[in-house]
């Protein structure tokens, strides 16, 4: 791609084709590739809050050093999409002043609280599930060094995802307490599931899906989540807090329609955990900007 | 400063960019590539340099039309066809 041509250019990723970081691309592609792999990388940053919570209280051993190294993989994948950014032409510190001052977003799950284990394991299980529905549709995506770390970021989501379910199954398989535990936490955290995936939005219509950043809409990942992960919550004897819910004689998800304005509220800086985060990010920042000073300097 | 790193997954395999690091020096390369790249045993071996040592080559233009060097300058089927009948050898298959 050296052809500086817009209808050129679309054509060409539609028909496949994917863009590497010195080729000439759309000033429009260029910035939502930016603000879409920033805040996915904002979400790894912040998605391991909600877990280093429970670090200290985790119930074994075992479960500590497993959620250890979970917290460790997703910083690491934040540091590997940070570098995708910085190469399209914003710099991570700024990726990082952005975050915290609240002017760029995170995922909407990473915006609430956890009161007990039962959240991790819902949280490891379930909210890793719906995001590697997202991560795997973007193995796809056009822009090729970022499908290539996605490569990455996926083998290591298959084996979080695994804790999760032992979790969970531990969970369900221990006293009538630790399986209320699951079931509470799965009420708690099905709404935020349900909004994960975004509201639906025709993918002709979606600029992301025009552009191939994401492979497909958003109504498309939420049924293959609900598909994959609706009767693993059944068969262990769990009940989503949905009696809408169902599967309809073609195959498709019936569903009460999610409150999409709590979406966009949570989203937009005023979850419940928004600020508390955010802040703890904030003073994290500060204390360890010596460290970055040092280390990226150039070598004398 | 940039480095890119490539990865082996298995022995024998070729090596596959994978993505980058920013260090000051080699050694911080090494460490973050070493963390990045391979600490739940993913990789059996990694390159990692510096981006400007990377020599990049991508014009490949067939300007004279030589597809005389690959498989697709060989359309053998109709000259196969004819030869058959010639040897009347056509109807056995």
């Amino acid at each position: 791609m050296t052809s500086p041509d817009e209808g050129e250019f679309l054509e060409y990723v539609q028909a496949g084709g994917q863009v590497e970081t010195h080729d000439w691309m759309p000033d429009e592609y260029r910035a939502r590739l930016i603000k879409f792999i920033e805040m996915h990388a904002n979400s790894e940053l912040m998605g391991v809050l909600p877990e280093r919570e429970w670090i200290l209280r985790a119930p074994t051993l075992q479960r500590k050093l497993a959620l250890t190294a979970k917290v460790q993989d997703e910083v690491g994948h934040a540091q590997l999409i940070y570098r995708v950014v910085e190469d399209l032409g914003k710099p991570r510190e700024q990726c990082l002043a952005d975050l915290v001052s609240g002017k760029a977003k995170f995922h909407n799950v990473f915006h609430y609280p956890t009161y007990t284990w039962g959240d991790v394991g819902v949280i490891a299980w379930l909210v890793d599930a719906a995001a590697i529905i997202s991560q795997k549709a973007l193995l796809k995506c056009s822009y090729a060094p970022y499908a290539r770390i996605m490569k990455k970021i996926c083998w290591e989501e298959s084996f979080h995802i695994l804790h999760g379910r032992d979790v969970i199954l531990t969970l369900v398989n221990g006293t009538d307490s630790q399986r209320e535990l699951v079931q509470e936490a799965l009420n708690r955290w099905w709404t935020p599931l349900m909004h994960f995936h975004g509201n639906p939005i025709e993918a002709a219509e979606d600029p992301m899906v025009v552009w191939r950043i994401k492979s497909q809409a958003n109504e498309e990942a939420r049924q293959q989540f609900l598909d994959g992960y609706v009767p693993q919550i059944w068969e262990l004897g769990l009940t989503v807090p949905d009696p809408e819910l169902r599967k309809d004689d073609d195959g498709l998800w019936e569903y009460t329609e999610p409150d999409w304005d709590e979406l966009r509220t949570v989203v937009t800086g005023h979850g419940p955990k928004t600020a508390e985060r955010l802040g703890f990010r904030r003073l994290n920042l500060d204390e360890t900007e010596w460290v970055r000073k040092t280390v990226l300097a150039e070598a004398a | 400063m940039i480095w890119e790193v490539f990865r082996q997954e298995r022995k024998g395999q070729p090596f596959q960019h994978a993505g980058s690091v920013v260090a000051p020096e080699q050694e911080f390369a090494r460490a973050y590539a070493h963390e990045q790249y391979g600490r739940r045993g993913e990789s059996t071996a990694l390159w990692v340099v510096p981006r400007g040592s990377i020599l990049e080559v991508e014009d490949f233009v067939d300007e004279l039309g030589r597809n005389y060097h690959r498989v697709d300058g060989y359309s053998l089927k109709e000259k196969l066809k004819e030869a058959r009948a010639r040897a009347g050898t056509a109807a056995d298959r």
